[in-house]
């Protein structure tokens, strides 16, 4: 019996030695976003799919990682982001946030990041103030931002004879961003901007905004804002006859989800800007297509597509450290080391922490020409990468040493 | 005048008519709330859960179905008040005899049970619904799209009515009766409780038929009524809990000051009426057309 006992107590030593010399690098990703308003379609649990299968295409067991993903509300207000966030960091060994629209609520995920020394990887947020004034040596921004939205729609249609603008905007930090981002563009390109209104988010009805808009006689109604409030104004200005009386919509921010909402009936001639489309290449229809079969049929969107895009490189750079404690190093590695995924491509990210690959500009289809669910866009033009982003000496970002 | 305020009078009438039709809405939803209020002494939280059930209900009898707008507008009204009346004769009844807060707590619950429902099921960014009234009318001073102007007509309708009955007919008689003295009235031979149950299905009937007018012109989507229903509360609350005239008139009055609002300080459009709620209940805690219990 007691030969038995120290037998067991043996065994049990070699058990704790034989784990402690291949014991995996826990890593702890936290996919905070909207998982019930108007943000909740185009990031949501979506997003928190795309994280586990980008761990799971990534081969994270095998490569000596042991990751796990969790998930969290933080209903579009920056005190519950920041809460969760600092939860996650002190006491659930998070290590690195990801996703996260809402720029208000960015932009505080981005200072208790940066606080903790931990990683932020954004992916659903605009303003470009993230590479900007608040850039931090902790936050990659992924998908898109104010200033790339600007430079593509706003050029685009400022070039097309859109010289008057009146900007309805998101009351908040990402609709003042946007609004900053494409004026200045609007005025390079020779036009200029006659109004603004600032709405507050999450209105219902637009109607006043547009007739305020209407008497402007601005030839393009700039829509700064997303999700929900795009949606409502660009299906009451159709209701109000502002279209055909012919002003034009310009939405600056638009993505698949909310063209689903408002019906290509509404929505069809919409130019927009977008990082990634599912109908583009082999991989990005696969990719849908499983995305869709695990979401009761939804499409992904860029700020989707972007989680698996970011989380992947992030998982790179971690298995090449084997840590994920010390947040900056991270960041560092994923500055170092190219971005190379099978949605978003071969690409890189800057000293700024800017995410640097190509955008398209996209017009909605016409109802006769849409073959099927969520075939919504064509191609009308790509902006290779090096014209795509505010060039690096312009964001006023800290960390880039002025020449 | 119109030059000291900074607005042209063609822009100031299409905002005060556009405040009319936000009016209309809160109207409606007030009016159910205060007549559920006023007779079964519930405070309904499960009325924007209703309202977006009216919605949602036109949206299924459209696509499920194939019936228009026009037969959505009778028959989803009857279905939501229909389940309306299941739970009030499951769940609500046995809590009369309780305080209002577990009445309160019950709606409430049932309404993010029903809301999340929904978003499991459909997204939280909504579904299209094309508008019945295509077209407009150009009144000079606006462009005013058929279907608003439908709205506001239909509305004033309906909310007539509701008063006319309550407060002019026998029927309403008997309802103000039972809510003040219930034994008395059903010794005199009349069904309260059926009454009652009747009463809640009306209002939720409301609500539910503000949903499927509110489904053409804003989008069909879960979050539809928990945004609208914090609102209508402070309209029923500036009102006076229970009164009809008060929810019709200050329903249409608040969505014309807010209409205003959103002319000369937009960034508060969605806070006015909470502000004036805060006045209202300063000066005159039971409400502007409320009696003091």
């Amino acid at each position: 019996m007691r030969f038995a006992a120290m037998l067991m107590a043996a065994a049990s030593v070699f058990a704790v030695t034989a784990a402690n010399a291949q014991s995996p690098v826990k890593v702890k990703i936290g996919v905070l976003n909207d998982m019930s308003s108007l943000y909740s379609d185009l990031s949501g649990p979506g997003s928190v799919w795309a994280a586990k299968k980008a761990v799971e295409d990534f081969g994270a067991a095998a490569k000596g990682l042991q990751v796990e993903v969790i998930a969290a509300d933080h209903q579009n207000k920056a005190d519950v982001g920041t809460s969760v966030a600092r939860q996650w960091y002190d006491v659930e060994g998070v290590d690195m946030i990801v996703d996260t629209p809402n720029s208000g609520v960015a932009l505080a995920v981005n200072t208790v990041t940066r606080e903790k020394n931990k990683v932020f990887i954004n992916s659903g947020a605009a303003t470009s103030d993230l590479t900007g004034k608040a850039c931090s040596p902790n936050t990659v921004h992924w998908t898109y931002d104010t200033w790339a939205l600007a430079n593509g729609t706003g050029k685009a249609v400022t070039k097309n004879g859109g010289d008057t603008w009146f900007f309805l905007t998101a009351d908040y930090a990402f609709g003042h961003a946007l609004e900053r981002d494409t004026s200045e563009v609007v005025k390079a390109n020779g036009g200029k901007v006659v109004g603004t209104v600032r709405v507050p988010l999450n209105t219902s009805d637009f109607s006043s905004f547009l007739l305020q808009a209407q008497g402007s006689k601005a030839k393009i109604i700039g829509l700064a804002n997303a999700g929900g409030d795009t949606i409502n104004s660009i299906k009451q200005a159709s209701e109000y006859g502002i279209t055909s009386s012919g002003q034009k919509l310009a939405g600056l921010l638009i993505f698949l989800t909310d063209i689903n909402s408002i019906g290509l009936k509404t929505a069809q001639g919409l130019n927009l800007t977008s990082a990634w489309y599912w109908d583009m290449t082999d991989a990005n229809r696969a990719f849908a297509k499983e995305f869709s079969a695990a979401n009761g049929g939804k499409y992904p969107t860029m700020v989707q597509a972007g989680v698996y895009s970011g989380v992947t490189h992030y998982l790179k750079s971690v298995a090449a450290l084997k840590s994920a404690k010390d947040g900056a190093a991270v960041v560092a590695e994923m500055k170092k080391m190219p971005t190379d995924d099978k949605l978003f491509g071969k690409g890189e990210v800057r000293a700024d922490g800017r995410q640097i690959h190509p955008m398209f500009l996209f017009e909605v289809k016409k109802p006769s020409e849409s073959k099927g669910p969520y075939d919504f866009y064509t191609l009308k033009a790509t902006i290779p990468a090096n014209e795509a982003f505010r060039p690096i000496g312009e964001g006023d970002c800290p960390l880039v040493k002025k020449t | 005048m119109f030059e000291l305020l900074g607005i042209s009078p063609p822009a100031l009438f299409g905002q005060l008519l556009l405040g009319l039709i936000n009016g209309a809405f809160y109207a409606m939803l007030s009016l159910g709330l205060a007549v559920i209020f006023g007779l079964l002494n519930v405070i309904n939280f499960t009325h924007g859960a209703q309202y977006m059930m009216g919605a949602f209900g036109a949206w299924m009898l459209l696509n499920y179905a194939g019936i228009p707008f026009w037969g959505a507008l009778i028959l989803s009204p009857i279905v939501v008040a229909a389940i309306g009346m299941v739970i009030e004769r499951t769940l609500l009844r046995r809590l009369y005899h309780l305080d209002h807060l577990y009445g309160l707590l019950l709606t409430f619950g049932l309404a993010l049970i029903i809301e999340g429902l929904f978003r499991r099921q459909y997204g939280a960014s909504g579904l299209p619904y094309n508008n019945p009234l295509p077209g407009g009318t150009n009144l000079g001073f606006m462009f005013l799209p058929n279907y608003r102007g439908f709205i506001v007509v239909a509305s004033l309708v309906v909310c007539f009515a509701t008063w006319f009955v309550i407060e002019r007919t026998k029927l309403g008689s008997y309802l103000r009766a039972a809510t003040e003295k219930p034994d008395l009235v059903q010794a005199f031979g009349i069904d309260v409780p059926r009454m009652i149950t009747l009463t809640y299905g009306f209002g939720v009937g409301l609500a539910a038929l503000a949903g499927v007018l509110a489904a053409p012109a804003y989008q069909v989507s879960p979050t539809m009524g928990s945004n609208l229903i914090i609102v209508v509360f402070a309209v029923v609350v500036i009102g006076g809990m229970g009164s009809i005239m008060g929810a019709i008139v200050t329903g249409f009055g608040l969505g014309v000051v807010e209409g205003l609002t959103k002319v000369f300080y937009p960034e508060a459009s969605s806070t006015v009426i909470f502000v004036i709620m805060a006045i209202v209940l300063m000066v005159k805690p039971a409400g502007l057309f409320g009696t003091a219990k």
